[in-house]
């Protein structure tokens, strides 16, 4: 069971999905719906590919997404402006463009989305770890993991290096235990803030999960051998949600797995990355038996979760900013090819790998004056100066209905609602009529285009899908 | 103009329109046949406002374009300017109060605290009990404190404390122990006195908003630093360009108009943006000129805090129309290992930051109008946890600081023999909703009633004089 993805797939790819009970969309799977779907199960469509997947309808659509025929990375790897190769363990934000990279140019959109869900989930900042190679290794288990079963996945996080130190597991002991893990394993990985489980059942999670340590590198100075040592772990009796026992690691994310409060909490927040309108009680509680029947299986629900009609009929998904980068980029079909984009990411608040704390990024706040701002200089970098129209040089001709249409097509072809695109027009219109000298006449144009082509991608329209 | 006045709101205020008809006068028009190099944007001329401290930089004819409403928003600071100013500082992840104020004369301190204990007289005695002392990195507290500038409440919290980061840090920024309540308490009370078109009356210096500031209807702003808040765009200038802001709100209008939750996140966040970056356009920073630098020095940290305090006292010294503003710590408390030296530098950095806040805003004439209100989420646990550091606790401390605060202690050290509540945790003497009624009553003379759930049930406490 745990490599679920790649190769096993092809004979399981026979098997229909089970959707048991959940609805499923039946409204028009139209280019706009295929455009959605992939903002939110990857980064966006590359020009045509929306149209080319509205064409498999809904259901192929999305087992296209979550049982992917390749895995490949397609196109040139990334690299810096001097044209060196990135150096993901050692240079400061590289890490960020070795992911960013693959949510480009991964043809398996949705494992890397999933991938972003999990460390969002379990989220983990080198600024607490320390260690790129570390943080990778995480990224890469969560890759492995991210649609296989979530006790696989809850596992593999608590014994994950990087997690060991973010959240004080290593080193918590019999004689001392540290609260960190059993506090946040509960609250945000399992079960959710809430009356299911009290202050003291903390404290024996935290004896339970007691004996695991490292050392440290006398060479490097880095962390290294994890594990378990008996001698550090309380083997007493624990009492955990009224039950008694000598509970060990294992124990504790099996209580926790198997609290009746679980399965609605994992399915309303696995939920929460696909759309910001919560799921209607009797789905969710369909969803919840979905989970539990098919033991735990990741995989089924978001394949149900992909199908449910709330995601083409319900609200728009504020795209989260590494998302929107990463779309950007595959709109205008360019590659990682600059360093910038470590602390772009960051000032439009998302860097990967640096969460803000253990609870993840709030995507209910993505967009405020500081972020909008940045998602909109971002343009810039986006749109490198060789692509820049020079009005000394480019012929455009000043018509707002055709400039518009030129900016759209720049990014690869958004849908925009007719609103958006009569500001577009009349801000052109508005642009032209403020020529005035022959040279202003001339030259105006190219500048208006430039401005569309930042205001497509500074438009509501484009923010939310 | 008459120096002689300069400290009144209307010398300010004229100031200021000065600096935008200078501007107006000076700038070289776009003359027919003369136009700017391509993509690199009109010049900026920035002009010196050497009485109101303040540098103002031009943007071409964007300034011209821009100047109505740049006057619009001088006439709201002359008037807005003067009111009481409440800023917010948050000690990220739950300081542990027993060290910033440690209990050496209290009997069992030693016992709790086996490593991490500091010897009576280490740091400057707290005069307004024996058994206190403040951590040797706050002795620019307790200098303040000694002023009478500062209102100590060692236990502060609430009952049935949560030890969760973020249900305990979201009560203390709706001001209510309310999971479901999703407007913060100053952004109640800015939704009752404030205005439709100024952004900047509640202000958060961040990456992201502060939940504290989350108000129901009226804008709201979060900036990096003031000096960061510039658009900026490739291969647009001039009329294009002026023009293009103006379509930002167009933009803006649209997702507002949506009816669609995520398009109108988004086009608020450009409505705001839009006004935003007209109120800040004066604090750029112009070619070949560094800002003037502030009347006291700050810590010259990479670390934002001390830079974004500054911000402030620059923001409120140019008369802009601020109410409340927001800022968090760089450093983070959550100190459940090894907490000793990691806690010091944090903690004197804020000390230090917090000192050089108040002086600037003595040097600048403005102190009676600002308060400045210190908090965190929870205190830590008094027994130490075996990492030599701590775990979540309860109760723990706040500062209320300025020339206007009463100065006096609220609520006491309860004591470790008795005032522990069955978990170990230090027991509250003082309630943080008690602490807003006060602060909304004293302060913004305002009634708590309609801002802070529960008013007319809590008790209040003097804090100011």
């Amino acid at each position: 069971m745990a490599s679920e993805t790649g190769v096993h797939l092809a004979t399981r790819r026979a098997s229909a999905p089970a959707h048991a009970a959940l609805p499923v969309y039946n409204g028009r799977f139209g280019v706009a719906a295929a455009e959605r779907l992939l903002w939110r199960a990857g980064f966006g469509p590359r020009p045509g590919e929306a149209r080319a997947l509205a064409a498999r309808g809904l259901r192929a659509a999305v087992l296209s997404l979550t049982r992917p025929a390749s895995h490949a990375l397609a196109g040139p790897p990334p690299r810096l402006e001097t044209g060196k190769p990135i150096a993901p363990y050692d240079a400061w934000g590289n890490d960020v463009l070795w992911w960013l990279d693959r949510m480009v140019r991964s043809r398996a959109q949705l494992i890397e989305r999933m991938t972003l869900t999990w460390h969002d989930w379990f989220a983990t900042s080198n600024e607490g770890v320390g260690s790129q190679r570390l943080m990778i290794s995480q990224n890469r288990t969560q890759r492995r993991l991210c649609l296989a079963s979530f006790p696989q996945m809850l596992t593999a996080m608590t014994l994950d290096p990087a997690m060991m130190l973010w959240l004080s597991l290593s080193g918590s002991t019999k004689a001392a235990p540290n609260e960190n893990y059993a506090r946040e394993m509960q609250e945000l990985f399992t079960l959710g803030v809430g009356d299911g489980y009290t202050e003291q059942d903390v404290r024996e999670h935290a004896r339970a999960l007691t004996g695991f340590t490292n050392t440290w590198n006398n060479a490097t100075g880095e962390p290294d051998d994890f594990h378990f040592d008996p001698k550090l772990h309380d083997d007493g009796v624990k009492l955990i949600y009224h039950r008694r026992g000598r509970f060990g690691w294992r124990d504790s994310l099996r209580l926790a797995l198997s609290h009746p409060g679980h399965p609605a909490y994992f399915v309303a927040k696995l939920w929460s990355y696909f759309s910001p309108a919560p799921l209607p009680k009797a789905d969710a509680r369909a969803a919840a038996a979905l989970y539990v029947s098919s033991g735990k299986q990741i995989r089924p629900l978001v394949e149900a979760m992909l199908m449910h009609p709330l995601i083409y009929e319900g609200p728009r998904l504020v795209k989260p900013p590494i998302v929107q980068i990463a779309g950007m980029l595959r709109g205008i079909g360019r590659y990682v090819d600059t360093d910038a984009w470590a602390w772009e990411s960051s000032q439009a608040g998302q860097m990967p790998f640096y969460p803000p704390n253990v609870a993840g990024w709030d995507a209910t706040r993505w967009l405020n004056t500081d972020t909008w701002l940045a998602r909109f200089n971002l343009t810039n970098q986006m749109i490198k100066p060789a692509r820049v129209l020079n009005p000394a040089k480019a012929k455009v001709k000043a018509d707002p209905r055709a400039m518009t249409r030129e900016a759209i097509a720049f990014w690869g072809g958004p849908t925009l609602s007719g609103p958006t695109q009569e500001a577009l027009r009349a801000y052109a219109r508005a642009a032209i009529d403020s020529a005035t000298a022959d040279w202003e006449r001339q030259q105006y144009p190219a500048l208006i285009v430039n401005g569309l082509r930042a205001l497509v991608v500074a438009s509501p329209d484009y923010h939310a899908c | 103009m008459d120096r002689a006045c300069s400290c009144n709101d209307f010398t300010r205020s004229a100031l200021m329109r000065r600096g935008v008809a200078a501007a107006g006068a000076g700038l070289p028009a776009i003359e027919p046949g003369m136009p700017t190099p391509a993509g690199t944007g009109l010049s900026r001329r920035g002009f010196l406002l050497s009485s109101a401290g303040l540098v103002l930089s031009v943007y071409g004819a964007g300034r011209l374009l821009d100047a109505p409403a740049f006057e619009a928003g001088v006439a709201a600071a002359a008037e807005a300017g003067s009111g009481p100013v409440l800023v917010s500082v948050y000690l990220q992840g739950g300081i542990d109060s027993m060290s910033v104020l440690y209990p050496a004369g209290d009997p069992l301190y030693g016992q709790y605290r086996t490593s991490l204990a500091l010897a009576a007289g280490a740091g400057p005695a707290f005069s307004e009990d024996p058994r206190l002392f403040w951590h040797p990195l706050a002795a620019p507290l307790a200098q303040l404190h000694s002023e009478g500038k500062v209102s100590v409440m060692p236990t502060i919290g609430y009952s049935d404390p949560n030890q969760s980061h973020f249900t305990s840090r979201h009560f203390w920024e709706v001001g209510a122990t309310q999971a479901d309540l999703l407007t913060g308490w100053m952004g109640r009370y800015l939704d009752i006195v404030g205005t439709a078109d100024n952004p900047l009356q509640g202000l958060c210096l961040d990456d992201s908003l502060s939940p504290a500031l989350a108000t129901a209807k009226l804008p709201v702003a979060t900036i990096d630093l003031p000096s960061d808040y510039s658009v900026w765009t490739q291969g647009v200038w001039g009329p294009p360009q002026t023009i293009m802001y103006n379509a930002f709100e167009a933009l803006g209008h649209v997702g507002v108009r949506s009816r669609d939750v995520g398009m109108m996140a988004s086009g608020q966040a450009a409505l705001m943006s839009s006004t935003l970056r007209r109120q800040l356009l004066p604090f750029q920073p112009a070619d070949g000129q560094s800002a003037p630098a502030p009347p006291s020095s700050y810590p010259t940290a990479t670390d934002e805090f001390p830079a974004r305090m500054a911000a402030v006292a620059e923001l409120l010294g140019a008369g802009l129309p601020i109410n409340c503003v927001s800022v968090s710590t760089d450093s983070v408390f959550d100190t459940h290992e090894s907490q000793a030296a990691p806690f010091a530098a944090g903690l004197g950095e804020a000390a230090q930051t917090l000192y050089a806040f108040q002086r600037d805003l003595e040097a600048r004439g403005l102190a009676d109008r600002v308060l400045t209100l210190v908090w965190s989420e929870f205190g830590r646990r008094p027994q130490e946890n075996g990492s030599a550091g701590t775990d979540h606790g309860a109760a723990g401390c706040a500062f209320v600081i300025g020339t206007r605060a009463a100065g006096t202690m609220i609520g006491e050290w309860p004591g470790l023999a008795s005032g522990l509540d069955p978990l170990g945790n230090l027991t509250e003497t003082a309630d943080f909703r008690s602490l807003y009624c006060s602060l909304i009553e004293q302060w913004f003379a305002h009634e708590a009633a309609p801002i802070i759930p529960g008013a007319s049930t809590l008790a209040r406490v003097r804090v100011v004089k």
